[in-house]
């Protein structure tokens, strides 16, 4: 089976760039795309009977009371969804993709995107969905959950899409990042961009050769590419790059450290993921 | 790791919080209950249910159940307590615990399926009227006014739900109790009250190893009734992670909760406190209040601690009259009604199943003996059910000589007699011919009886032939490897 662009839909005001950006995606790579939208049914109940006693039968009763609940909801929300996976598949199809799928299905958005990983090639989401706060710098609860449980390039999508020109990888010589950059050359979603190859830290002369061998490697895919070294906070000093040199789209390894050493040091992947203005890859 | 806390413990706090709080507030009398059907002080049952109910909340499968001291449970350890005392039933539930543990290990918790749903229907049932029979002693010989007590207890309890506003918010077993108290200090009637039933706990628990020889003769002593107390453990605690799986639509880890049932027990009995379970009546008034989270059994056991251990000297003056109601309560809640309204149209040998374990339940106080009983009917009659699917024809050939003998069906121990039955030997033949390619032979017994078959046709002088045998014994074996193959089960039911 061929693998799909999966694009993840909600009712979130995310959902158009989301259509935009996995529709480019989709054409460069020339893979099919597909819109998910998950339903999870099973959300806790707005308020219980609280009368404490059970009566004739009460078992049988709670549980017709529960299903017929839940039927309802359930009822509603496949029928909302059903309209939002129609308004972007329209909208991909006036953003040229010949024929994007739809597919709703029950359950937990990352058990289900877990499930769907065989036929995923890129994963492309919104960086927040329905249930965040507008004003809150928080990441969507979802999204860090999916990118540690799903084993793809996840393309993370901010409010506004716009089809890139330059692209910039953040690079530190490590076995990740040149893979990084492997993947960057073989893959179609990059050609004919601009490439900037950035490393926060010092400036060594082994860094400096392996910059060079990463812009050979590009160069030699037919993606024009510049190096940077930089120093200060990595974080803060990527961000100033990309604002500098109007980049569109970053791509970054995810969660090159142990997991214990996430929990106690804070990690790059997540910080980036937060503050990114515009849409981030992340390579697996 | 916050995420993920966030995801299994606080998805609905509140909810969850409310329902904590209804459930210890009807499991307190519910434990003190229990302690006195075992014959221990109510400090025992309640730290029990306290020790449980945290426990579990960490360690068990099935996020919303509520585990703590239980009716099923303190039957089996009645003669226990009464013949070596308290610090031996500490003992019997450490080791309680290690088999559960060990059960947990070894996946015993996927046996449930041999358990037919007219047993579970049974346990249910005689669940409910043991809760109801031991409140009887409370009930006889006493004067009118315990009768009278009790009566108003129920009316609140079913009635105090259909107040207008305040019906739904405030647990009705709550008001219950704090009305019938308040009655009973304002007028001082001679009833009795839980003061009289023995210690109340007075400090939180604290850890103490059992007080007894650790040698083989205790081993022995207590050996049974950790068998009997583990086995029934499990099985209400399995079967209620079932009815909880089909009231929240969630799916949950049954050798997991087989696990945290040990621990809790383990936890228990260092604790002193009795070994205990998991609840159907508690766990359904958790999911009616909306609870479905882990938070709201460790706020169940955690409060019902603060009420019992700070409310202490309140909690004496609750008269037995308003237990009993809330008990009759539960004992209303557990039974399956809905079951006497099937007996008429579900097949006899379903009514017998239910109707067997819950007279053996009630007859010998035991709900593993009548498990027992009842998977071993439901087998039998399983095992009848299916031995009557087999049929056997014969055509007799032209010239008078030969007949040929067609089996269609299932051949097992149960059938066994009629296949050979269905031959006849006093027939003279020169030859005869047995096909067997559309019957399934599933046992020893069934290829012993055509054994038989064919050496009794050769002494009367009849040449014999089998045909289809291969196919026939493909279901002897134990394992079949169709399960991922649906042209292989139709090849294997249908024999061509």
């Amino acid at each position: 089976m061929k693998e799909h662009v999966m694009a993840c839909i909600d009712g979130s005001g995310y959902a158009t760039a989301v259509c935009d950006c996995a529709a480019w995606a989709s054409l460069r790579l020339e893979a099919p795309l597909t819109f998910l939208h998950v339903i999870d049914n099973h959300a806790p109940p707005e308020a219980g009977n609280l009368s404490g006693n059970i009566g004739l039968g009460s078992r049988e009763h709670l549980l017709e009371e529960l299903a017929s609940l839940d039927e309802r909801r359930a009822k509603l929300s496949r029928e909302q969804g059903r309209v939002m996976l129609e308004a972007a598949c329209q909208r991909a199809v006036e953003d040229g993709v010949e024929d994007p799928h739809s597919r709703q299905r029950n359950g937990e958005l990352v058990e289900t995107l877990h499930d769907l990983e065989g036929e995923t090639r890129l994963l492309v989401m919104g960086k927040r969905g329905e249930s965040a706060h507008r004003a809150s710098e928080h990441l969507g609860s979802n999204l860090e959950r999916v990118v540690r449980a799903v084993h793809r390039p996840i393309l993370m999508v901010p409010e506004s899409f716009r089809a890139p020109q330059r692209v910039m990888i953040a690079f530190d010589g490590s076995r990740t990042t040149r893979k990084g950059i492997e993947m960057i050359a073989a893959s179609p979603l990059f050609a004919g961009l601009t490439c900037h190859v950035v490393t926060i830290g010092a400036d060594i002369a082994d860094i400096q050769a392996q910059l060079d061998w990463a812009i050979d490697t590009l160069n030699d895919a037919g993606i024009k590419a510049h190096k940077a070294v930089r120093a200060g906070d990595v974080e803060a000093t990527l961000r100033d790059y990309q604002r500098e040199q109007a980049i569109d789209l970053l791509v970054m390894g995810a969660y090159g450290h142990s997991r214990i050493r996430h929990l106690l040091v804070g990690s790059t992947t997540t910080a980036m993921l937060r503050s990114a203005e515009v849409p981030l890859l992340l390579l697996r | 790791m916050i995420r993920s806390l966030k995801q299994t413990w606080f998805f609905n706090p509140k909810n969850d919080i409310l329902a904590g709080l209804v459930v210890a507030m009807a499991l307190i009398p519910e434990a003190i209950a229990f302690s006195i059907i075992a014959g221990v002080d109510p400090k025992v049952g309640l730290y029990a249910s306290f020790s449980m109910a945290v426990v579990i909340a960490f360690a068990g499968g099935r996020p919303g159940m509520i585990s703590a001291a239980t009716g099923a449970m303190a039957l089996l350890m009645v003669s226990l307590v009464k013949e070596h005392g308290l610090q031996y039933l500490l003992v019997a539930t450490l080791l309680t615990g290690v088999f559960q543990i060990i059960a947990g290990y070894l996946r015993l918790g996927e046996l449930m399926r041999f358990v037919s749903r007219s047993v579970v229907t049974g346990f249910v049932n005689a669940l409910a009227i043991l809760i109801f029979m031991a409140q009887l002693p409370e009930l006889t010989n006493v004067t009118w006014h315990v009768y009278a007590m009790t009566a108003a207890g129920l009316a609140i309890i079913y009635l105090f739900p259909l107040l207008p506003k305040i019906g739904k918010s405030v647990p009705s077993p709550l008001v219950c109790i704090v009305t019938l108290t308040i009655v009973y200090m304002l007028t001082g009637m001679d009833i009795r009250t839980v003061g009289d039933m023995g210690e109340l706990p007075d400090s939180l628990p604290v850890f103490l190893w059992p007080d007894v020889p650790l040698n083989l003769d205790t081993l022995l002593i207590v050996l049974p009734y950790s068998l009997g107390l583990a086995v029934v453990g499990l099985l209400e605690s399995l079967m209620t992670s079932t009815i909880v799986d089909e009231l929240t639509d969630t799916g949950s880890d049954k050798n997991r909760e087989c696990r945290g049932q040990g621990m809790a027990n383990i936890a228990t009995g260092l604790l002193g406190g009795m070994a205990g379970c998991a609840m159907i009546g508690q766990s359904v008034i958790n999911v009616k209040s909306g609870g479905r989270g882990r938070l709201s059994t460790l706020v169940a056991g955690v409060f019902l601690l603060i009420l019992v251990v700070f409310l202490g000297p309140w909690v004496s003056q609750i008269p037995m009259a308003a237990l009993v109601a809330v008990m009759i309560m539960v004992s209303i809640g557990t039974f399956s009604w809905e079951s006497l309204r099937d007996l008429r149209k579900h097949p006899m040998s379903t009514n017998i199943v239910m109707l067997a374990t819950v007279v053996v339940v009630v007859a010998t106080h035991n709900l593993a003996i009548g498990v027992f009983v009842g998977v071993l009917l439901a087998s039998l009659f399983f095992a009848n059910k299916v031995g009557r699917v087999l049929y056997i024809d014969s055509q007799a050939s032209d010239d008078g000589q030969a007949r040929e003998y067609r089996v269609i069906g299932q051949v097992f121990f149960t059938s066994a007699d009629r296949f050979t039955n269905a031959f006849d030997f006093k027939e003279s033949l020169e030859r005869v011919r047995i096909d067997l390619s559309r019957a399934h032979f599933w046992d020893i017994t069934a290829v012993d009886a055509l054994d038989k078959v064919v050496i009794r046709f050769r002494r009367e002088g009849t040449e014999v032939e089998v045909e289809g045998l291969n196919e026939a014994s493909a279901t002897l074996v134990d394992r079949f490897a169709v399960h991922d193959k649906p042209e292989a089960v139709e090849k294997l039911m249908s024999g061509h």
